[in-house]
C-alpha cells in the first residue's frame, strides 16, 4: 500500500517537475532503516522550515529500503547494512554513509551495577552461541573477578525481524569469534542458535527488561531511553570501553573511507584506545543514472544540508555525525558518479550549502 | 398477449405488481449469485498467486521444505516444519483450554445463572471479542507472562514435569515467553467467540423440550448432557471452528509472547514460532528471491492447513447430521 502511495507521490513530483520548467521539487520520498529514523525526522523538520521542502521517510527497515529503491518506488533508500560494491554496480546504485551510531549489548541481572559487567568478543559470542549457559560460568568470572555472579541461566534475546542492527552486531561477532563465523555468520537476520526473538529494538528492550538473567543488543539510543544496563566490551586495542558518543566517534575516526570501494565499510572492531567495537554507519542509496535528475538533486541537497547543518541535532540524539573529510569525499563522489540521462552531472560543488 | 393481460390486470392492481417483483427477484438473484461466486473467484486467485510466488521455494527445496526445521537466511536454507508445528500446537493448546471454558460460560449463562446476571455476563463476553489482538499480546507480555512465570509455571514444572516420559514437555526455562503462553493467550482470545456462539445456540433449545425432560425427573446435568448438547451439536461445532480459525491465523498477539525462535523443542515452555508470527516478523526485511518465496510458501501452507482443518470440520458436521437423521428415523 505504502509503495503505491509513494509511487503516486513520486509520479506527482515528476509531473510537477516536467510540467513547470525549472520548478522546485517540493517533496522527497525515501524509505529504509529504522535506526537513523529519529535523526532523519528531526532533519526533515528543520529542513522543511529552512527550505520549504518536505522530506518523507518511511522507517520500514533496511531490507525494505533496499527493496523499495530497487523497485524505484522511492527517491532514495536507506540501510544500516551497506551493499557490496558489486551489488551496487549490478543495480546501478551508489551509496554513501550518512550518520553513525553504536550497538550495545544490554543485560538484566538483578543486583548488577550499571556497566559493571565486562566481556570480550569471544565470550560474548559464546554466550550468543549457547556455549556459555550460566552467568557464573568460569569464562565470565575470569573477566569479572570482583563481581558476585548468580548461578542463573542466561536467556539470549535477539531481533526476530531482519535488521541493520543485527547486521552490525553479527558482523562484530563474526570478526571476533571464529566459531560464530563458522556456525552462524553475518546478515540482517541469522539462524540464532539459542534465545528468544523480540520485534524491533523496542521488542528486544522489552524482553531484556522483563527477563532476569537475559542479555540482548539494541541501538544505543534505546539502551539510554530504557535505562538499560550495558556491558563494557574489550576493544581491538585490548581496552575495556563503555558505549558513549565519544567512543563511537573514536571508532569512526580511524575508518579508512578512502579505500572502501562503494563506501562499503562496517565500523566494527576498529582500532583506537577508546573505540567502541560495535559501531556502524547508516547508508543512503540512490541511482547513479538519475531518471529524474531534479528529484535526485533535491535528495542530495537535503543530505548535503544535513551534513553541514545537522550535526548538533544528531549529537543530541546520540548519533555521531560524519567527519568533515568524509563529507567532502562523498560530495566529490556525487559530482563524479551521479549523472542524468544526458550524461551531465547532477551535482556540482557549487550546490553545497 | 402478455402485455394485454398485464394491462388488464393493472386495473385490478393485483398481478401487475408481480411483474416488477419478478424482475427485481431476478436482479437480486443475479447480484447475490455474483457476490457468492466472486468470493470463490477471489479465493482461487489468492491461492494461485500464493502458489505462483511460492513456487521457487518449493522447487528449490522440494519436500524437504515441509520436513526441515532449518531457517537460515545467511545460507539461504529454509524449512517450514517449525512454524507449521508451532501453528498447530498453539492452536491445539488454545482449543484444549478454550473449549471447556467456553462451554462452562455458555452453560452457566443459559442454564444456571439467575436471569439478572445473564445480560451483564453475556455483554462482557461480547466485549472480550471486540478487543484488538495486539492488546491481548501486550497484556500477555506485560501482565500475564510475569504472573505465569512466578506462580503457575513452577507449579506445572513440579507436578506435570515430574511425570516420566511426558514430563519433559513441561520443563524449561522460566521466562514466560513460550509456545505454551502463546497458546494460553490464544485460548483467552477464542473463548469469547466460542462462548458467544455456543450461548446463542443453547438459547434456541425449545423450552418445552427441556421442561419435559425435567418433568421426567432428569437432573440439570442430565438435561444439559442428554438434551441441550445433542440438540445443538452442529451449532456448537460451528462456533468451535470459528475459534479454531482465529487461533490458526492469529498474528500479533502470538508474535508478542511466543519468543520467535525457529528451533523446534519438545518443551512447551521454550520459545517457538507460528506461520503468521514468522511472516509478521520477517516479511518486510526478507531480501533475495528464495527468502521471500519461502515466506510466501509459508503463507500458502497456512492456507492449505486452514482448508484441511475446516474441511475436516465440515465432514465431521455432515457425519453428525447424518447420524442424527438416522436416530430420528
Amino acid at each position: 500500500m505504502l509503495r503505491y502511495i509513494n509511487a503516486g507521490l513520486v509520479v506527482g513530483a515528476a509531473l510537477m517537475a516536467s510540467g513547470v520548467a525549472q520548478a522546485e521539487i517540493k517533496q522527497i520520498n525515501g524509505a529504509g532503516a529504522t535506526f537513523p529514523y529519529p535523526v532523519y525526522s528531526q532533519w526533515a523538520d528543520a529542513y522543511h522550515k529552512a527550505k520549504g521542502v518536505e522530506f518523507n521517510y518511511q522507517a520500514i527497515g533496511s531490507g525494505g529500503g533496499i527493496k523499495q529503491v530497487k523497485a524505484k518506488t522511492v527517491d532514495f533508500g536507506a540501510s544500516d547494512a551497506p551493499l557490496k560494491a558489486e551489488e551496487l554496480d549490478k543495480h546501478g546504485l551508489m551509496q554513501f554513509p550518512m550518520i553513525m551510531g553504536g550497538v550495545v549489548p544490554v543485560v538484566n541481572i538483578h543486583g548488577l551495577g550499571m556497566g559493571h559487567m565486562r566481556l570480550d568478543g569471544e565470550v560474548l559470542a559464546d554466550v550468543f552461541l549457547g556455549k556459555i549457559k550460566y552467568w557464573d560460568d568460569k569464562a565470565i568470572k575470569a573477566l569479572n573477578p570482583e563481581l558476585k555472579l548468580p548461578h542463573r541461566a542466561i536467556t539470549v534475546v535477539h531481533r526476530s525481524d531482519g535488521s541493520g542492527t543485527t547486521f552490525i552486531y553479527t558482523n562484530y561477532l563474526t570478526k571476533v569469534s571464529k566459531s560464530w563465523a563458522d556456525k552462524v555468520g553475518n546478515n540482517k537476520s541469522v539462524d540464532w542458535p539459542v534465545g528468544v526473538g523480540g520485534k524491533g529494538n523496542q521488542g528486544v528492550a522489552n524482553y531484556v527488561n522483563r527477563i532476569n538473567g537475559s542479555i540482548g543488543y539494541v541501538e544505543y539510543a534505546y539502551a539510554l531511553q530504557n535505562k538499560m544496563n550495558y556491558v563494557r566490551l574489550k576493544n581491538h586495542d585490548g581496552h575495556y570501553v563503555a558505549p558513549t558518543a565519544e567512543n563511537f566517534q573514536s571508532a569512526a575516526a580511524g575508518a579508512d573511507w578512502q579505500h572502501a570501494p562503494g563506501y562499503y565499510m562496517v565500523l566494527t572492531d576498529q582500532p583506537g584506545a577508546k573505540s567502541w567495537p560495535i559501531t556502524g554507519a547508516s547508508f543512503i542509496l540512490v541511482y547513479k543514472q538519475a531518471d529524474k535528475p531534479e528529484v535526485t538533486k533535491a535528495v542530495l541537497k537535503f543530505f548535503d544540508w544535513s551534513y553541514h547543518h545537522g550535526q548538533s541535532m544528531a549529537e543530541k540524539l546520540d548519533y555521531v555525525p560524519m567527519p568533515e573529510a568524509v563529507v567532502r569525499m562523498v560530495e566529490a563522489t556525487w559530482a563524479n558518479d551521479i549523472k542524468g540521462a544526458d550524461g551531465t552531472a547532477v551535482w556540482s560543488a557549487a550546490d553545497s550549502m | 398477449m402478455n402485455t394485454d393481460s398485464g394491462q388488464k390486470t393493472f386495473a385490478h392492481g393485483s398481478v401487475a405488481a408481480v411483474r416488477p417483483i419478478v424482475w427485481g427477484d431476478r436482479a437480486f438473484r443475479l447480484t447475490t449469485q455474483f457476490f457468492a461466486l466472486a468470493v470463490l473467484l477471489v479465493l482461487a486467485v489468492i491461492l494461485a498467486t500464493l502458489a505462483w510466488a511460492a513456487w521457487p521455494a518449493f522447487r528449490h527445496f522440494g519436500w524437504d521444505f515441509l520436513a526441515s526445521t532449518e531457517w537460515n537466511p545467511v545460507t539461504q536454507q529454509f524449512g517450514a516444519l517449525s512454524p507449521m508445528v508451532g501453528t498447530l500446537v498453539t492452536s491445539l493448546i488454545a482449543m484444549l483450554i478454550g473449549i471447556p471454558v467456553s462451554f462452562g460460560i455458555a452453560l452457566f449463562i443459559t442454564e444456571i445463572a439467575p436471569v439478572w446476571l445473564r445480560r451483564p455476563v453475556g455483554t462482557a463476553i461480547e466485549l472480550l471479542a471486540a478487543i484488538p489482538s495486539i492488546i491481548y499480546g501486550m497484556w500477555g507480555l506485560f501482565v500475564f507472562a510475569p504472573f505465569f512465570t512466578d506462580y503457575i509455571q513452577p507449579l506445572m514444572s513440579e507436578t506435570l514435569g515430574a511425570i516420566p516420559l511426558v514430563g519433559v514437555v513441561f520443563q524449561g526455562p522460566q521466562i514466560g515467553i513460550s509456545v505454551f503462553n502463546a497458546g494460553f493467550i490464544l485460548a483467552i482470545m477464542v473463548i469469547p467467540f466460542i462462548a458467544a456462539i455456543t450461548r446463542d445456540v443453547f438459547d434456541v433449545v425449545p423450552r418445552t423440550l427441556k421442561e419435559s425432560a425435567y418433568a421426567m425427573g432428569l437432573t440439570r446435568w442430565e438435561v444439559i448432557w442428554r438434551v441441550v448438547l445433542p440438540f445443538t451439536k452442529v451449532g456448537v461445532i460451528g462456533g468451535i471452528m470459528l475459534g479454531l480459525g482465529r487461533a490458526l491465523g492469529e498474528t500479533m498477539a502470538v508474535t508478542f509472547v511466543i519468543g520467535n525462535s525457529h528451533d523446534l523443542h519438545l518443551s512447551l515452555f521454550m520459545p517457538g514460532n507460528t506461520i503468521s508470527s514468522t511472516l509478521a516478523n520477517e516479511f518486510t526485511e526478507a531480501d533475495g528471491e528464495l527468502y521471500t518465496s519461502s515466506l510466501i510458501a509459508l503463507g500458502f501452507l497456512l492456507f492449505v492447513i486452514t482448508v484441511i482443518v475446516l474441511s475436516f470440520a465440515r465432514l465431521l458436521l455432515m457425519r453428525l447430521e447424518r447420524a442424527q437423521g438416522g436416530q430420528k428415523a
